[in-house]
């Protein structure tokens, strides 16, 4: 009897758990979708087929970088070369997924080596601040849901992308490029409301990416110094609050 | 050929992403170690927020502001993060 009912209490965590992580990875799918549809589109347009550009999308899963492989596809750039560069625009999820990981302590690595492949800019800035999820039962779940939430629905829009072609009128377009920026600072403010000193952090590290940009740094590399100089500045920021 | 960047494009993204789950159980950071990593969130946050933003419209800088102005304030005054991007998605498709 008692089993049955730790089994089912169980069973609704996990249900609780998946649910909770569908939710949180609604603002990623709203953000995401109409990016990855533009994806598709101008993945169309350097002459991938849709097999490919979907193909992209389920194995590299990088904004950022699918734009700039396609765009060098495009140009006619070689192999080794578009390669070298999703690796330099891609290495800040290196210091990110140190940071997750981090967190992620309490959780296996069966669960946290798989997890690892779903990380972007969006789904550890999101999952980064649901930290407490990875202390309780069934954590681990919240984290796939929500990630394959995002993995999902940039698959599903790059593919859209790359059958609908050019129908969606620019402007539309061009107002979704707000998106995943409005996410990002959704993400922040509240978290500065909390604790102020975050938002000091998050301060400088705009200003060390910005002047990197100044300097003629990559985009890719100046976010990775904004990132991990900027994040520095919590070893002295954050001290008193260890728990 | 294609087939062959992506599978490159995917190893070089996969393996920075991987290498931190088997590594992190076997170390133990100290303290001010951690507090640097508790800190990347919101340093990743700002630095991915800005200068980006002032490229949603390339050639008016002002926009991308003002709809990361509209996402502030409605932010701040605590709706989900669903309502904010869809203010600023507002915002941005108004002025343009």
């Amino acid at each position: 009897m008692t089993t049955k009912a730790a089994a089912d209490q169980k069973k609704s965590q996990s249900i609780h758990m998946i649910r909770k992580g569908i939710t949180t990875g609604l603002p990623i799918m709203l953000g995401y979708l109409p990016i990855a549809v533009t994806y598709g589109v101008l993945a169309k347009q350097s002459g991938m087929t849709l097999t490919e550009l979907t193909l992209m999308s389920v194995l590299v899963f990088a904004g950022a970088s699918q734009f700039m492989g396609a765009n060098m596809i495009a140009v006619g750039a070689s192999a080794m070369e578009i390669i070298i560069a999703t690796f330099v625009l891609n290495f800040r999820q290196f210091v990110m997924s140190l940071s997750f990981m981090n967190r992620l302590r309490d959780i296996g690595l069966n669960w946290k080596a798989p997890l690892s492949l779903g990380l972007t800019d969006e789904t550890f800035a999101v999952s980064a601040l649901h930290p407490k999820e990875a202390k309780r039962e069934k954590g681990a779940l919240f984290y796939t849901a929500l990630f394959l939430t995002a993995y999902f629905s940039w698959i599903f829009g790059s593919f859209l992308g790359g059958v609908l072609g050019e129908v969606i009128p620019d402007k539309v377009s061009q107002s979704m490029g707000i998106a995943l920026y409005a996410m990002f600072i959704g993400l922040l403010i509240p978290s500065i409301k909390k604790e102020h000193k975050v938002g000091l952090i998050a301060i400088l590290a705009m200003l060390i990416n910005a002047l990197c940009i100044q300097i003629g740094m990559g985009s890719g590399w100046a976010i990775v110094f904004g990132t991990i100089l900027g994040g520095m500045s919590g070893i002295h920021l954050l001290k008193e609050d260890r728990t | 050929m294609i087939f062959l960047i992506i599978i490159g494009m995917s190893l070089v993204t996969m393996i920075p992403r991987m290498i931190p789950a088997f590594i992190v159980d076997k170390l133990q950071f100290r303290d001010w170690v951690n507090n640097w990593l508790n800190a990347i969130p919101y340093a990743a946050l700002g630095a991915l927020i800005f200068p980006g933003i002032l490229s949603v419209k390339p050639d008016q800088p002002h926009i991308g502001l003002l709809g990361g102005g509209v996402a502030i304030v409605l932010s701040y005054l605590g709706l989900n993060v669903i309502l904010v991007v869809i203010g600023a998605i507002l915002t941005v498709f108004l002025l343009t």
